[in-house]
């Protein structure tokens, strides 16, 4: 399939998974990603596949630590509260060194929150969220096309780190529709899995899935080793979007939905004759240093944008590392920032205003 | 000199690490005369608890996994639906079982899920010392239930096996007790069966098994299986509590 089809964000990720070879789909019910589910609910039966609505996101994520362990690609999905349920057993998966795909269709939180599109996840998702020293890989697609393909490469990722994969969006990118291209992707080279639980068939050794090691040293060995490999990431997986940034005074950062608005603020700026670029980190783990420690050496001022009170913004200070100022725009709860407070935000910096 | 007594091919040639008279020990024997007696040890993935038998992935020779506590139903679920031709089982103790894994319990058995689950209730959480679990009897003094335990305050046992047997997707759920000869005998009978009806890709099955736990019991061995007769029967009696055909 390569011609252009519109589709809704959240069935265009169904899709794409199941383009990408994922046959087993674990989740329960919650808004505002449901679309995922149902089109799962549809779909798999059809092509052998297994969707199966759990009791619970505890239950939901277990499965798919089971299916994972079992060799499988497997994908569940949720949003923030279900995600929040889900934090055990994806350190599990991360401790037991499993791949599988995360969605998270972030609402507005804490608590029972909001069903409105927010960004206020980005610290559950990129510092840990469950417990120990893990991270997942985070990619933050901006377009439903991105969506798609972020999703197929999600799940090599996974197989290739042997680590889970999250895919974080939210409300908006879930719900809206617009034109995307699926490059259909041989199923048949999936990669060869000798560590999952098939049946020894009497003929090796038996595998076990685990994540526990009494003995420190062993445990400390382990965790060096996905160190190893977490460092493996930072070196091939980071990707993120710069534009305008070479000649700018003001650099925007934002990632998703947040990005495309700070884009249309940027080209008014610069019709004013501001000269604004745009960091959008794809990665949010790993996050996309280099580029910021190379523009702050010519930047006056960075500017995060978020929806979430200030969460990103501190890995962009992290990578400036004081160069020069950073400065951080929000809102929050459901609420989107619009074009003009973001333009309004960096005149007041720039002491235009 | 002809053997007449060894150990199941199914069981791992290593030491177990189980208390001197815990049943635990027992049971894994069963489970692994099971596996050998229906050949099955290479087409077999189980599912180890958090408990006393968090270890149980070393000791069987199939594939296994370590769940999170309480999950091992979800996790074989996830496992059986990959490899429907494979049995897959789980072997959880009480707390695992039906205090912080209820809802996995319970939504395993209404879908009728194509597993095994061997259920050890020794009525105390073992590893962590000796608190109370979901199964404790009524003055059953633990850690945590220092004056007995009292139902008005702290509930009442939960009987799983009976409970689960009320669902439609339970296909075979059996209470054994490995305190005598002729009880584990019986209790071997029920594992077999329950594997047997799964290769048949009959549905859900359960052995609950009572079991001892001299440790935290803080009695010896002997002791501890005269209290299991004494005290958990007359409250968790034994025998067939669900053998349905399941519709549809
Ligand atoms: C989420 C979580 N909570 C608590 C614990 C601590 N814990 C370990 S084993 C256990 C109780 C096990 O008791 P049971 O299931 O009855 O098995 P037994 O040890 O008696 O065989 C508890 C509470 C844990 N490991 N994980
Ligand atoms: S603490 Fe109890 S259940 Fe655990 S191994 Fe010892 S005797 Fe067995």
């Amino acid at each position: 399939m390569s011609d252009k089809v519109l589709m809704k964000g959240n069935e265009a990720i169904a899709e794409a998974a199941i383009q990408a070879g994922c046959r087993y789909f674990f989740g329960y019910p919650i808004t505002p990603q449901t679309e995922v589910a149902a089109y799962m609910a549809k779909k798999m039966p059809k092509i052998g596949g297994v969707f199966l609505q759990a009791e619970s996101e505890v239950s939901a994520i277990n499965m798919v630590y089971g299916a994972a362990g079992a060799g499988a690609r497997v994908m569940t999905s949720s949003s923030s509260p279900g995600i929040s349920l889900k934090q055990e057993g994806i350190s599990y998966i991360a401790g037991a060194n499993l791949p599988c795909v995360i969605i998270n269709i972030v609402r507005g939180g804490p608590g029972l929150g909001g069903i409105q599109p927010a960004q206020s996840d980005y610290f559950q998702a990129t510092k840990g969220g469950g417990h120990g020293d893990y991270h997942l890989v985070v990619f933050a697609p901006a377009s439903i096309q991105e969506m798609v393909d972020l999703t197929s490469n999600a799940f090599d990722v996974a197989d290739k780190y042997r680590t889970p994969v999250m895919i974080i969006g939210d409300g908006m990118l879930g719900q809206m529709m617009e034109p995307v291209t699926f490059q259909s992707k041989e199923t048949a080279s999936l990669p060869e899995k000798p560590w999952a639980t098939t049946g020894t068939k009497g003929k090796r050794e038996h595998n076990i899935i685990n994540s526990l090691y009494l003995n420190p040293e062993d445990l400390e060995k382990n965790i060096l080793e996905r160190q190893e490999r977490y460092n493996t990431i930072k070196a091939n997986e980071v990707r993120y979007e710069a534009v305008g940034v070479e000649d700018a005074d003001y650099v925007l950062v934002a990632y998703g939905m947040t990005a495309r608005i700070a884009k249309n603020a940027m080209a008014t700026l610069r019709k004013q004759g501001i000269k604004v670029g745009l960091i959008r980190p794809i990665t949010l783990w790993p996050f996309p240093t280099e580029i910021f420690e190379k523009t702050a050496k010519t930047a006056k001022a960075f500017l995060s944008v978020e929806m979430s009170m200030g969460q990103m913004v501190e890995d962009v200070r992290l990578a400036v590392n004081g160069a020069c100022p950073v400065h951080f725009y929000g809102r929050t709860g459901g609420m989107v920032p619009t074009p003009d407070e973001i333009i309004n935000e960096v005149k007041k910096i720039g002491g235009v205003l | 000199m002809e053997k007449v007594f060894e150990r199941p091919k199914a069981l791992c040639n290593v030491p177990l690490h189980y208390c001197p008279g815990c049943t635990h020990g027992i049971v894994h024997r069963l489970v692994a005369e099971v596996m050998d007696e229906l050949d099955i040890t290479g087409d077999t993935i189980g599912v180890a608890p958090v408990g006393c038998s968090v270890f149980a992935y070393n000791y069987f020779e199939c594939d296994m996994h370590e769940a999170s506590h309480g999950r091992a139903p979800a996790v074989a679920t996830g496992i059986k639906r990959v490899h429907n031709d494979k049995i897959v089982f789980t072997y959880q103790g009480d707390g695992d079982l039906a205090a912080i894994g209820t809802a996995e319990t319970v939504h395993a058995a209404a879908r009728g899920e194509n597993i095994t689950i061997i259920f050890i209730n020794n009525a105390i959480y073992g590893m962590t010392g000796g608190q109370m679990a979901p199964t404790s009897l009524a003055g059953q003094i633990t850690q945590t239930t220092p004056y007995g335990r009292n139902p008005k305050t702290q509930g009442y046992p939960i009987r799983m096996a009976e409970m689960l047997s009320t669902l439609d997707g339970a296909r075979y759920i059996e209470r054994v007790a490995v305190d005598s000869i002729k009880n584990i005998k019986a209790a071997k009978a029920a594992i077999k069966k329950a594997f047997t009806l799964q290769m048949q890709g009959e549905g859900f099955t359960m052995v609950e098994v009572l079991s001892s736990c001299p440790t935290n019991w803080g009695l010896s061995p002997v002791e501890a299986l005269e209290w299991l007769r004494a005290n958990m029967i007359p409250h968790y009696p034994l025998g067939v509590y669900c053998d349905k055909k399941l519709e549809g």
